[in-house]
């Protein structure tokens, strides 16, 4: 996508986007940031909640060091420096859902500092966002509003849930720029363990910071639209809020700070809160917790243990497996395909087995809403068919139909081969029977061919429809050759 | 048997091990004293029954020939501590009838080591105050008064009950907290002793939270002695608690007696206020004169930062309270007061809920956190906090203690200062700067002024050397035979 492509046409000319995004994603553990109360999803309400996330008097926060190294791994994932001394804030402010009056975050010495993420756009270019920070902090309690016309019930099973918080430089210039960012991220959060980047169950969600400029210009004053949760929400949010602001602009108005809220069902943002009556939340450090120091040689085995991340595992697909760029990318962006598609690969014609994973495998399982994870084929069965293909016992048409018994469960490649007849005809005697049948139905075709060879390929597919594409395509050439005298 | 309530809590010990009475027979003592003393206002809560049962069970294990270091001894409890079964209030209407589902972890270890709680001791509310006029249940009267007055005077704050349960023997000893002087100032207005250990030295796990570093539990105890055992079981690292401290607990009793000959002892000059009553002069000098006698050293050392404490403070401890605060908001315990509208309720709840100082202390502490004020105020109060801290530093390269009054008067009139919050604030002026520092600091008696109320000397010690500060305290109180008992009028 070439720069210019990525600007909106408006009445009065062309605007840039602008966008920085802060990603809240749920840490993937056991139990809460500073308590030792379960996290899970699917328990009863207020059924997960220990004292100090009910802010009960007297109790105090324990910092859980699980968290702390999550956040640690997903850091380094990010390319980015370990904070060895930081510390916890309190963000004051009033909520029935925040029990303690307080969020506990991280404000001023978070525990990861500068990171760099290289992205991928839908087309291949590369573009490389910058990470500000990252830091952790307690989720909220839920607030539920819709069970009772008069009253308001309060859910604290997420109260204290650890976070990380993401927040990128405004590096991205388009919504479909900000929807790679935030599915890269999801990637190395998900290889890391770090959070499972549910983002129906709220455990990967963004806010979003969109502003307008023209080309080249200073940076335009932005709008902050809260808690996106899905890729097309990301992106409808960016686009209604983008032309929202430019209309004002090119009316001749200005862009007023506040925060806003996306509405998915009118897809459309709306205020929140104006600057003005933005909180003053108070930060200071929290007094009842050290700060957070964290040992080098520990911050050292962490990193030894890291997986290898999506970035080095693709350029590996690409050198070790001789794969393209793209299928290398397609099995890479999820830990569990790229763990399927090596151990379909170990010992059988690597790419033949892309082409297998990605295209029919993962295509299949894209229109049926599923991915790896659900595959009714196991990856021994995608390496016995590619090998039954390498074996010539089958050809690439047969193998397709082969493939979809596979999907319907009728057994492995072996089987079914087995059971619907599917060999390939590799005798030559009946291939030369189907061919001296041929070229006496068509004599017309085989002076033809004589003068012009590359009629041989009429050939080839009347064989093929004459042995109901059993024929290996390679001895039906060979002997057309011979036969034709070419 | 009443004469059981005028024991030290070391002879009870005694008395109980060696089985010369029981602890039933002590605590009902101690159940009939606090009954005839209810004009004291010491006690908020009273739990004879939840005290008896206590008390059998202790003698049952005493008549196995087992027992904890405190088996038997019947305490008071400072209504800060939150107690499991038992109404915990912080002496404020906020928090209602809260019953707590949790035992902290102080008082846990307390009856662990066998001792009986005999109820709940009133406090200013949430802690803030140095008078105990701030309690939602009333002052406490302090059971001294001025010769030939029957003025009530003030116990000091906010360990008011503590202090004055103690005094009056209504229990063997008290437990209390100490954010800017509220276990020495008490003591002090009380002829009692209590020391504030060093800060993470006793969990504040399940203590209501005033300023989460500066609060420190400690006992209010009748002898050097007794305050060392009593700090011995409240001690004690806690993983529940990030700031308490991962150090072995030594027998701070054993310290008491040990000579302190050769031990220097700095006079920190800034300590000299204007205004000082010329008998706190006096006792600050005989102080002097008794440690130079056990053979101790004096020095004079500069605090340079002292005057700077105590704003540092005010701005430090509302700052912490007015969020630490910010939990009690009419939702899920408590009360909750107010309108259809969540505003309402929160504006109801702590209108109704919170008195006129605990008020004054949020907002202060809501403005200095605000932005555009958070770097003038809390900040700057944090750079003052660590120069008070190095001022100890600096001063423990020519001394091993320092020796100061505990408060600047004796006992007031309650009423006297309660309309003047500056005022107020000043009792803290000698005592707030350890808290700042983190260091312990013990008050015991050590003198009467001319209208016989008793008066305090405080020692502060290096960090986590309580030990240094009990053997001082034993050599002091042995010079000043302070034994005078307040005269019983109630």
């Amino acid at each position: 996508m070439s720069e210019k492509s990525k600007l909106i046409q408006g009445r009065t000319g062309p605007w840039e986007i602008v966008l920085g995004l802060e990603i809240h994603a749920q840490v993937a553990s056991n139990s809460k940031l500073f308590s030792g109360a379960a996290v899970g999803f699917g328990a009863g309400p207020n059924e997960q909640v220990a004292l100090v996330d009910a802010a009960m008097p007297g109790m105090l926060p324990v910092i859980n060091r699980h968290c702390v190294e999550q956040a640690v791994r997903a850091g380094l994932g990010l390319n980015a420096q370990i904070n060895l001394w930081s510390r916890f804030d309190r963000k004051n402010y009033f909520y029935p859902d925040l029990p303690q009056g307080y969020q506990i975050s991280q404000f001023k010495d978070p525990i990861v500092g500068e990171g760099v993420v290289e992205v991928e756009r839908d087309d291949g270019t590369i573009f490389v966002v910058g990470v500000e920070r990252l830091h952790l902090e307690q989720d909220a309690g839920k607030s539920i509003h819709d069970l009772d016309p008069n009253f308001t019930y309060v859910d604290l099973n997420r109260a204290g849930t650890a976070l990380m918080e993401i927040v990128s430089k405004p590096d991205m210039r388009s919504s479909d720029e900000a929807a790679s960012y935030v599915k890269k991220i999801r990637t190395i959060l998900r290889y890391l363990g770090a959070c499972d980047g549910d983002m129906e169950k709220g455990n990967l969600r963004a806010d979003v910071n969109v502003s307008v400029r023209r080309p080249g210009a200073e940076l335009g004053t932005r709008c902050e639209i809260k808690n996106v949760n899905s890729y097309r929400y990301i992106q409808q949010a960016i686009e209604y809020e983008a032309r929202r602001q430019i209309e004002i602009l090119e009316d001749g108005g200005s862009i007023h700070q506040e925060t806003r809220l996306f509405d998915p069902t009118k897809i459309e943002t709306r205020s929140m809160r104006s600057k003005e009556e933005a909180h003053d939340y108070r930060y200071f450090p929290d007094p009842d917790l050290l700060p957070l120091v964290l040992d080098p040689a520990w911050v050292q085995s962490i990193k030894d243990s890291l997986p290898e991340l999506p970035d080095p595992k693709r350029k590996r697909f690409e050198s070790q497996y001789g794969l393209s760029h793209y299928d290398a990318g397609v099995l890479v962006a999820d830990q569990a395909r790229a763990a399927f598609y090596e151990q379909a690969a170990a010992g059988r014609d690597a790419k033949l087995v892309a082409n297998w994973t990605v295209n029919n495998l993962l295509g299949r399982l894209a229109e049926n809403g599923g991915d790896i994870e659900t595959s009714p084929i196991p990856p021994e069965d995608i390496a016995g068919l590619v090998k039954l293909i390498e074996d010539g016992v089958i050809s690439s048409k047969i193998a397709k139909e082969v493939f979809d018994h596979m999907w319907a469960g009728e057994g492995t490649p072996a089987q079914v081969v087995e059971k619907f007849g599917l060999v390939q005809i590799t005798d030559t005697g009946a291939i030369e029977a189907s061919i001296d049948k041929i070229m006496a139905a068509n004599p017309d075709k085989v002076e033809a061919a004589k003068e012009r060879p590359q009629a041989l390929g009429w050939f080839v597919g009347q064989v093929m429809r004459d042995t109901g594409g059993k024929a290996n395509p390679a001895a039906v050439n060979e002997i057309l050759k011979v036969k034709l005298g070419l | 048997m009443s004469d059981l309530t005028k024991l030290t809590l070391k002879a009870a010990l005694a008395g109980l091990k060696a089985r010369d009475f029981s602890s039933v027979d002590i605590t009902k003592a101690h159940i009939e004293a606090i009954e005839q003393a209810r004009g004291l206002n010491a006690y908020v809560l009273e739990t004879p029954d939840h005290a008896l049962a206590m008390a059998a069970e202790s003698d049952a294990r005493l008549a196995r020939g087992e027992g904890g270091a405190l088996e038997g001894a019947p305490l008071g409890i400072k209504d800060l501590f939150c107690t499991e079964g038992v109404r915990s209030t912080a002496a404020s209407k906020i928090l209602g009838n809260f019953v707590p589902a949790y035992e902290s972890t102080v008082t846990s270890q307390l009856w662990r080591d066998g001792a009986v709680m005999l109820g709940k001791l009133n406090l200013d509310e949430f802690a803030m105050g140095s008078s105990n006029e701030t309690s939602a249940f009333g002052p406490v009267i302090n059971p001294w008064r001025r010769s030939g007055s029957d003025a009530a005077l003030t116990p000091g704050g906010s360990s008011g009950g503590s202090a004055a349960a103690t005094a009056a023997d209504l229990c063997l000893a008290a437990t209390a907290t100490d954010t800017g002087g509220s276990i020495r100032q008490p003591a002090s207005f009380t002829g009692t002793v209590g020391i504030k250990p060093t800060y993470g030295r006793c969990s504040r796990w399940g203590i209501i939270a005033f300023a989460s570093s500066l609060d420190q539990a400690g006992p209010i105890a009748k002898t050097v002695e007794d305050a060392a055992i009593m700090l011995r079981s409240m001690s004690g690292h806690d993983v529940k608690d990030s700031t308490s401290l991962p150090v072995e607990v030594p027998d701070f009793a054993s310290y008491v007696g040990k000579s302190v000959k050769g031990l220097r002892i700095g006079v920190p000059k800034e300590y000299r206020v204007p205004g000082m009553p010329a008998e706190i002069e006096k006792l600050w000098a005989d102080g002097i004169a008794w440690l130079k006698d056990a053979g101790c050293e004096i020095v004079e050392v500069s605090l340079p930062h002292t005057k700077y404490a105590l704003p540092a403070y005010y701005i430090v401890a509302p700052a912490e309270a007015s969020s630490n605060l910010a939990r009690y908001d009419g939702m899920r315990y408590g009360l909750r007061a107010g309108g259809p509208s969540l505003t309402d309720v929160y504006e109801e709840s702590r209108a109704q809920g919170f008195g006129e100082e605990v008020k004054r202390r949020i907002l202060i502490g809501t403005y200095v956190l605000s932005a555009g004020y958070y770097d003038a105020y809390y900040l700057k109060a944090q750079k003052v906090r660590r120069r008070i801290a190095d001022d100890f530093d600096q001063a423990w390269q020519t001394c091993d203690a320092l020796l100061t009054p505990t408060a600047p008067s004796a006992a007031f009139a309650l009423g006297e200062q309660s309309d003047d919050p500056i005022a107020m604030y000043l009792n803290d002026i000698f005592t707030v700067t350890t808290n700042l520092a983190g260091l312990p600091g013990l008050s015991l008696p050590a003198g009467r002024d001319a209208q016989g109320l008793p008066l305090g000397l405080q020692l502060i010690g290096r960090a986590l050397d309580e030990g240094t500060l009990f053997s001082l305290a034993g050599a002091l109180e042995k010079a000043a035979g302070f034994t005078a008992k307040a005269d019983r009028w109630w």
